[in-house]
């Protein structure tokens, strides 16, 4: 018996939600397997990879930490992705948040203003916000496709971060490892549960989600917005700028992606090293995806990429896996979601078989 | 158009060409034909009417081989077939002209006609034969010409001879006039009856009345996919075939006189444009005059700068200088769409589903597409949805739009339900100046009624309106002066009482006097 895909009558609703959930599924699955082939009991991976992380409150606590920057940057991301401007390059965008917001932090190591902060969080959204208006110019401007443009200014902030921590900021007590000094009190972000390094961020990425909701549900910009992402000459025939779109869809998720960069020094780091991207900005591409762009949603797909971080850590310390196999759980995913997508167009049915 | 041949004569049931009977065909959404019955006799120009959606085009899918029935039975020449694919229909001998071509536009004629044949002929030879053929049947093309250098007229003629080359016993034509000229159409009607007397069957598929009563000896009609009767064409009204492929009376619009031309709302002073498509018609010095409460049309054969003039006038395509176009005094050609609809100006493209309407929104948020500076909807940049709710639950009920309600997807309307909506989206505004392209392309005859009378009543409550059309009909039927693009160019226009059928058909060929003679032409019938 042959299966074969028809095409629906008009797209299912059903699966449009139905789909993450059957890709988490699938991923939980080929997880055992990947644990299997690798001789490991995959009853005990997935206690090790799922259940473990979460264990008691500081588990939890760890969750939540790893899920912040990841909902920063996939809310901001999804309000271009809904309008068609596919901003690649948050992983850039964040690296220049957290710089510039360093570079603040380190220029007043001293101070002990209580402005501090509020101006690091500014200048790491201005930060990512610039970064991004490099690709927005260049679109809007000599129609170059932002996807190229905006992933390649990834590795020129890589490399520009990198330069900085072994040159000019580096931490001269630092027995010469590539890293900033340590901030000052006044530049780390407040701490939300005592015992734990959860802190301000996670209500800045809460607030943005709202933000971001009112933003795309309720606003009128947010209209014209998914007008341009469903349909450009209706946008067009509205009066609906095009270039704005693009530009507003870029700064959006550059501003989030900045502000999150900013959340990793002024929280769980403290300082700017080399290390302070851990490939968030990709992997909130498939968050807001997974959280069919929906801050809610991304609230939940945040989770569960945070989740195969932690899980990812755990199997490294307790299975002997290489780091690695978080990115494994991550293309699964990935895979599995656009797979499962096929099922909102099409149905499955025998073949031979007429309806 | 009155020069029948007269029908052939009556023959047993053995000697029909074709015979379709019980034809079913079941889709996910829709049943398209429902028992079908057709027969045709041999030399026989035999009419399929019937509404956009009656199921017309999935019958001849099925007869040309691109779709199965799910029942029923096809005989070709008396015996059952089951035709597989057009290659094996065009095989059996029958040919289909679509009403969308399939040209290679990089392609010239010859290569164009060779592609469709089987094997590889020799181009040199299979150029003489198409010039053969097309002084045969009067249908003139250069074999050499490129395909994109081709008007729409020559390019069917090119899709007809292509389909001749073969000697088809059945040739379908699907809805051929919709892109001609009057003149145009007439000769091709002269090949279609020498075709027919020389054996061919033709069927001819159509909506127009007029067409089907000068051309063809029998019709069947279609309604949801069922045939509602069969019958004589020539021994009928307009209004009984009406009545067949409607199922009620054909609505008639009250023109009423007009007020009298009151001040211009909308001037057009010297608009030229470049098109930046390179296949595209640029626009070149046109000047007219729209004043408050008058209907003005413009007609013209597809593709001779429609499209771009109603781009121009939009905002869609901004201009580079203010004063081309000009709405109720301000000089508007540097302002964006929206700034224009501020302006007083409304405006309802020829594509309603991508471009009038966002498909996969709702008809509420469809509303708030072109309405938002209106009834309240907007406050401090948030959009407030029980006022979009309200002036769309007042647009579907002023309307009569059918559909399932505020919260029902663009796409999920009738083309012409879809119409009425925009329609009534863009009256509701108050326009004071009214653009329309094709404003019942694609839509059955009630809802086009409809649209018309909405048209005329708003021209009587005083907005300038500005109606771009390719179907003549409706021009003559709501406009008080008309006018005719070609090649870019507008004519002077004519009020609509003085001038006739014949004397626009000349001018859309771009002959009207003034005309520059120089110019080379863009459709010659």
């Amino acid at each position: 018996m042959l299966l074969e895909l028809e095409a629906r009558a008009e797209p299912s609703r059903l699966m449009a939600y139905l789909s993450p959930l059957l890709a988490v599924v699938l991923t939980l699955i080929g997880g055992l397997i990947v644990f299997a082939a690798l001789g490991k009991d995959p009853l005990q991976g997935f206690q090790v990879f799922f259940l473990n992380p979460v264990k008691d409150a500081y588990g939890i606590s760890e969750l939540l930490l790893k899920a912040t920057p990841l909902m920063l940057i996939a809310v901001g991301l999804a309000v271009g992705f809904r309008a068609n401007v596919w901003n690649i390059g948050a992983e850039g965008q964040y690296i220049v948040g957290a710089a510039a917001a360093s570079g603040l932090a380190l220029y007043f190591v001293e101070s002990e203003s209580a402005m501090l902060l509020p101006a690091m969080v500014i200048a790491g959204a201005v930060g990512g916000a610039a970064w991004a208006s490099i690709p927005a110019f260049l679109r809007t401007r000599f129609n170059a496709n932002e996807i190229l443009t905006s992933l390649m200014l990834v590795y020129i902030a890589q490399l520009g971060v990198s330069w900085l921590v072994h040159g000019p900021w580096k931490d001269p007590d630092g027995f010469n490892f590539p890293q900033s000094q340590m901030f000052g009190d006044s530049a780390l972000l407040p701490m939300l549960v005592e015992g734990t390094r959860l802190n301000f961020a996670f209500v800045m990425a809460l607030g943005l989600l709202a933000a971001g909701y009112i933003f795309m549900q309720r606003s009128f910009l947010g209209f014209q917005m998914r007008v341009s992402g469903q349909a450009s000459a209706a946008a067009r025939y509205a009066g609906f700028s095009a270039s704005r779109t693009i530009w507003i869809g870029l700064l959006a998720g550059g501003a989030a992606a900045g502000i999150a960069g900013m959340g990793e020094v002024a929280g769980p780091m403290g300082q700017l090293t080399e290390h302070v991207a851990s490939n968030y900005g990709f992997a909130a591409i498939i968050v807001a995806f997974i959280g069919r762009l929906n801050p809610v949603g991304i609230f939940f797909g945040s989770l569960l990429m945070a989740l195969l971080y932690l899980g990812g850590e755990q199997a490294q310390q307790y299975l002997n896996l290489p780091s690695s196999i978080s990115k494994v759980f991550q293309g699964m995913l990935l895979f599995f979601l656009l797979g499962a997508d096929v099922f909102i167009h099409y149905r499955l049915r025998l073949a031979g078989k007429k309806s | 158009m009155t020069t029948h041949t007269s029908p052939p004569a009556e023959t047993g049931a053995g000697a029909l060409r074709l015979e379709m009977r019980g034809i079913r065909k079941v889709y996910p959404s829709v049943v398209a034909n429902d028992g079908v019955n057709l027969a045709v006799r041999p030399g026989e120009i035999h009419a399929v009417l019937g509404e956009n959606g009656a199921g017309k085009s999935t019958l001849m899918k099925i007869i040309y081989g691109v779709t199965a029935p799910t029942e029923g039975e096809m005989r070709w020449e008396g015996q059952p077939v089951a035709v597989a694919s057009p290659a094996h229909a065009r095989g059996l001998g029958i040919g289909m002209v679509f009403q969308h071509f399939s040209l290679f536009e990089t392609l010239n004629v010859t290569q164009n006609v060779a592609l469709a044949l089987p094997g590889a002929p020799d181009l040199k030879a299979l150029a003489r034969k198409i010039e053969e053929v097309s002084s045969r049947y009067g249908l003139p093309v250069d074999p050499r010409r490129m395909v994109h250098a081709l008007s729409v007229g020559e390019r069917q003629r090119v899709e007809i001879i292509r389909c001749l080359l073969q000697n088809p016993r059945l040739l379908i034509m699907d809805e051929p006039t919709s892109v001609l000229t009057p003149q145009a159409v007439r000769k091709l009607f002269e090949t279609l009856r020498q075709l027919a007397a020389e054996g061919c069957s033709i069927l001819y598929i159509s909506h127009k009345l007029d067409e089907i009563q000068a051309l063809c000896h029998t019709a069947t009609v279609l309604r949801a996919g069922k045939v509602t009767g069969t019958c004589i064409p020539a021994d009928e009204t307009p209004a009984s075939m009406a009545r067949l492929m409607i199922g009620k009376e054909l609505p008639v619009c009250e023109h009423g006189t007009p007020s009298g031309a009151g001040e211009v709302r909308l001037r057009l002073a010297g608009l030229s444009h470049a098109c930046d498509d390179p296949f595209g018609t640029d626009l070149k010095d046109i000047h007219l005059d729209v004043r408050s409460g008058e209907i003005v049309g413009i007609a013209g054969v597809s593709g001779n700068g429609q499209q771009e003039l109603l781009y121009a006038i939009s905002g869609e395509e901004p201009l580079a200088e203010k004063y081309p176009v000009q709405i109720c005094g301000v000089e508007a050609g540097r302002m964006t769409p929206d700034q224009r609809r501020s302006a007083g100006m409304g405006f309802v493209p020829e594509e309603r589903l991508g471009r009038g309407a966002v498909p996969r929104m709702s008809l509420a948020e469809n509303a708030l597409l072109t309405a938002h500076a209106s009834n309240d909807m907007l406050r401090h940049g948030m959009v407030n949805f029980a006022a979009v709710e309200k002036f769309s639950d007042a647009c579907i009920r002023q309307y009569n739009v059918k559909c399932g309600g505020t919260v029902a997807e663009a796409k999920s309307l009738s083309g012409g339900n879809l119409q009425k909506y925009i329609m009534g989206r863009e009256i509701m505004q108050a326009p004071r100046v009214l653009v329309v392209s094709q404003p019942t392309w694609g839509v059955d005859v009630g809802a086009a009624a409809f649209i018309r009378q909405s048209l005329i009543d708003l021209r009587n409550r005083g907005t300038a309106i500005l109606v771009i059309s390719e179907e003549l009909d409706e021009l003559f039927e709501v406009s008080d002066r008309i006018a005719v693009i070609a090649k870019g160019r507008l004519s002077p226009s004519k009020p609509t009482a003085e001038t006739s059928v014949e004397e626009i058909g000349v001018w859309m060929s771009g002959m009207w006097p003034g005309a520059e003679a120089t110019g080379e032409v863009r459709h010659v019938a």
